[in-house]
């Protein structure tokens, strides 16, 4: 007849076999929850210097003209603070600026997108400053040329009204 | 009954300025002299009667007299004596009634001066003058009136009014709303009567010239008269401009000094037509050309000034500074668009009348240089002009708001500034009329020899960035050519007078103020430029947040925090200061002192940074935030601006040089007729 404890006699081995099981697990349980939490978190938190350089160009929704890297207000803490996670969601720069002007419009860029009616902003200095160098060096050339009428007379124009006064000195003599 | 009587002088004053308009009208019209003089004591009048107006308005705000809607809102118990005398101009009917006297004075100043030469142009510069001011009187007596009182009914209702309505009784609040905590600075107390002081006075060179355009008169009269007008407009609106860049500095909190906010562009734009106009003028004094374009840059001086009071004043453009908004807004458009409209029109009409007396011999000339700087002058006002007015075509064309911000300013006026930089140093070399490619090189090539060996020894320091390099090159140019300039002036003075050096400089400026003194303001554009160069190209920046004890390191100085403070203080500020200790390297310096006010009566909170500096860099420290109670730890932001004294210190040699260049002549007085008339008769004499 076998006693339970003849039928499996005690030798240690298996226990040990648990223990090493249980920690395996454990040690399974343990990277995957953090592998999941980090696959939830995108990546490493960013730094301050690293939010503050895309806040700086973003300007603050609610105080108009103060960038958003400077803003003082609680408004612009949270919103500081929501580009910090955006990056730690792993959205680009390009992303967050998208997401910025999708909610709450283009007025957060500090500089409009170059679209549409915006293009103009672009593409008018350089228009007005080109039509301006034009005239400007069309009238500095034709200066140079053209003498003003009735303040000096050329050297032609006198010698012909020499010759005039000439002739009508000479036509009374 | 004090306000009252403020009210009434100031009722009289616009009573009179209507009057004086019709009297000129009359005067004209039935060409008798005695209504012309009797509208000129209606201006003389106006300034008592102003100033009566503006010191009840000081005493009611001294003396916090809250029945007054404007004291309750532009004052309050806990503001020291000098902030609540200077609320005066800290807020909107305030600061209208400010500028309103400011004129008044400039126009008396005016009305006392000499007008035997001048008769002719007196009835259209009284008209000028009165119109502005009566305009300006009209938004302080119909819109924005600062002596209205505060009214109760008998349900409790508080309202605003001039009288007494039925069944209400005065009200006095218990203590006003005090002054707007952004204002509250010593730089504030003057910044605004700076830029008022610059705004007006360029009305006084604009009279003179609608005055020449209405008489006909095509000759330079109106210039020569109205030059050190023009100079002291000019100095106040730089002074102004400086003033409102270092209160920007300390006060805003963001590390730099402008930041291209549309008012302080609408404080520009005058600053830089007025520039264009005191070059271009030059050209006509000393060559009678660009007479038509002098008209122009005026009459855009004049209208921007107006413009950059409207973009203040009416709240239409939001930022930091538009403080107020009002209904005057439309008033104000329709005096510009209606101003603008009468002068190009009177222009128009001497359009040929107006043509230069010579012709430009060299595109190398001096004239033509002058001409290149005035066209890189306005091609910078059309850009900050785009910029400022973009936002508001934007709304009203697409419904969408938009923000142009440094980013566009920086980059499309960038290379206009740089070019700038290089005419001034080529522009004075250069001579009047005959200048060729040799004749200029020659007087070139030293200075420009050793500028190009500085820009070698600055590369070899290390610098990389081409925009830098090229900026301080530039910059070591024009300082090369301007000390050239006064070196060869000296030299040749000592040697045909026998003075010493030192002497014969200070006769060489002495003898020829408006020269030398404009050699002193591009020696200060120059010091300006570094100080730009070095906060543009080399601010370094970083944030981090530190325990008690734990540092912060930046461009070789170390911040480490020691202890943030809570207190409260007498004039309504709940102060939370940080003692931060700075150290070079293992070297202790000092504490920085950051701090946050918080202003209980506004709710507004303020960042004052705690500074550091020395001539060659700032260290700028900013509290950012902190740990509630405990202060255990706390955010900071620093920024190392190199270079950035250079500003302010350029700025006092700019404010140097131009009142050098405004400081009365003996020569000027001498000579009765222009420069140009004089070369001909000596020409003529062969």
């Amino acid at each position: 007849m076998r006693t339970r404890n003849q039928t499996r006699p005690y030798d240690g081995k298996s226990d040990q076999m648990r223990i090493v099981f249980a920690i395996g697990f454990l040690l399974l349980a343990l990277v995957g929850s953090v592998g999941t939490a980090s696959a939830q978190e995108g990546g490493p938190t960013p730094s301050p210097d690293e939010v503050n350089a895309i806040a700086k160009n973003l300007y603050c929704p609610v105080c108009a003209n103060v960038p958003l890297d400077v803003c003082g207000t609680a408004a612009c803490a949270q919103w500081r603070q929501q580009i910090a996670d955006l990056l730690t969601e792993g959205y680009t720069e390009q992303q967050i600026y998208d997401y910025f002007v999708q909610q709450y419009g283009p007025s957060v860029l500090a500089a409009p997108p170059a679209s549409g009616f915006n293009w103009l902003i672009y593409a008018l200095p350089p228009a007005v400053l080109l039509l301006a160098a034009f005239f400007l060096g069309r009238g500095l050339l034709n200066w140079k040329s053209e003498p003003v009428k009735g303040h000096r007379a050329t050297k032609k124009s006198s010698n012909k009204y020499r010759q005039r006064l000439e002739n009508e000195l000479k036509a009374r003599r | 009954m004090i306000a009252d009587l403020g009210f009434f002088a100031l009722l009289t004053a616009f009573l009179l300025a209507v009057y004086g308009c019709a009297a000129v009208a009359m005067g004209l019209w039935r060409k008798e002299t005695a209504w012309v003089s009797s509208a000129r004591m209606a201006m003389l009048l106006s300034f008592p009667l102003l100033t009566i107006s503006a010191l009840t308005l000081v005493y009611s705000l001294v003396n916090l007299d809250f029945n007054l809607e404007y004291v309750a809102s532009a004052t309050s118990r806990s503001m020291p004596l000098y902030l609540r005398a200077t609320a005066l101009w800290g807020g909107q009917a305030g600061s209208l009634l400010f500028w309103s006297w400011l004129m008044s004075a400039f126009a008396s100043a005016v009305m006392l001066r000499d007008w035997r030469r001048d008769r002719d142009l007196q009835p259209w510069v009284i008209i000028v003058c009165l119109v502005t001011l009566g305009f300006f009187l009209s938004l302080i007596l119909f819109f924005e009136n600062p002596f209205t009182r505060l009214w109760q009914g008998v349900t409790g209702t508080v309202w605003s009014a001039l009288w007494q309505p039925n069944a209400a009784q005065p009200y006095f609040p218990i203590d006003g709303n005090g002054l707007n905590p952004l204002l509250r600075h010593p730089g504030m107390v003057i910044h605004p009567p700076m830029l008022y002081l610059g705004f007006v006075s360029f009305v006084i060179p604009f009279a003179f010239a609608i005055a020449a355009l209405v008489t006909g008169r095509s000759d330079d009269r109106w210039i020569r008269v109205t030059r050190r007008w023009t100079l002291v407009a000019w100095l106040f609106l730089s002074l102004g401009l400086l003033l409102g860049s270092r209160w920007a500095y300390d006060v805003l909190g963001w590390g730099g000094y402008w930041g291209w906010d549309p008012v302080e562009i609408a404080a520009f734009m005058p600053w830089l037509s007025g520039t264009a106009f005191l070059h271009s003028v030059m050209i006509q004094e000393k060559r009678g050309l660009f007479k038509q374009w002098n008209m122009l840059l005026i009459i855009l001086t004049y209208d921007l000034v107006i413009f950059g009071t409207f973009l203040t004043r009416s709240g239409v453009l939001s930022s930091v500074h538009a403080f107020a908004q009002s209904a005057i807004g439309p008033m104000f458009f329709i005096f510009i668009s209606a101003t603008l409209a009468i002068s190009l029109f009177l222009l128009s009409r001497r359009w040929r009348q107006l043509r230069s007396e010579t012709q430009m011999t060299s595109l190398l000339s001096r004239e033509a240089l002058f001409l290149l700087n005035n066209f890189i002058f306005v091609s910078i006002l059309v850009i900050c002009f785009l910029g400022v007015i973009f936002p508001l075509a934007s709304e009203i064309i697409t419904g969408q708001q938009v923000t142009v911000g440094p980013i566009y300013y920086e980059k499309a006026t960038g290379p206009l500034w740089a070019a700038l930089l290089l005419l001034m140093g080529v522009a004075p070399l250069s001579a009047w009329r005959a200048s060729t490619a040799r004749t200029l090189g020659r007087s070139i090539w030293k200075p420009l020899a050793i500028s190009l060996v500085l820009l070698l020894l600055l590369v070899s320091t290390g610098i990389g960035n081409p925009g830098a390099l090229l900026g301080l090159w530039l910059c070591a140019f024009v300082f090369l050519v301007t000390a050239y300039e006064f070196w060869r002036g000296a030299r040749a003075r000592s040697r045909t007078r026998k003075e010493n050096l030192a002497v014969a400089f200070w006769g060489l400026i002495a003898r020829n103020r408006r020269r030398y003194g404009g050699y002193i303001i591009h020696l200060g554009v120059v010091l300006i430029a570094i100080g730009i160069i070095g906060i543009e190209f080399f601010q370094q920046e970083t944030q981090g947040s530190l325990a008690v004890g734990e540092r912060l390191d930046l461009g070789g100085y170390s911040l480490e925090y020691e202890s943030l403070a809570e207190f409260q203080t007498a004039d309504g500020r709940l102060v939370d200061r940080a003692v931060v200790n700075l150290y070079q390297g293992d070297q202790f310096l000092r504490p920085l002192y950051p701090r946050r006010d918080y202003y209980f009566e506004s709710r507004q909170p303020m960042n004052i940074p705690g500074l550091y500096s020395t001539i060659e860099s700032d260290v700028y420290l900013r509290l950012v935030d902190w740990e509630p109670v405990s202060a255990q730890s706390a955010t900071f932001k620093v920024y190392l601006n190199p270079l950035v004294n250079w500003v302010w210190i350029g700025g006092l040699v700019f404010i140097l040089g131009t009142l050098v260049a405004a400081w009365p002549e003996r020569e000027l007085i001498e000579v009765a007729e222009p420069a140009r008339f004089r070369e001909r008769a000596a020409e003529a004499r062969g």
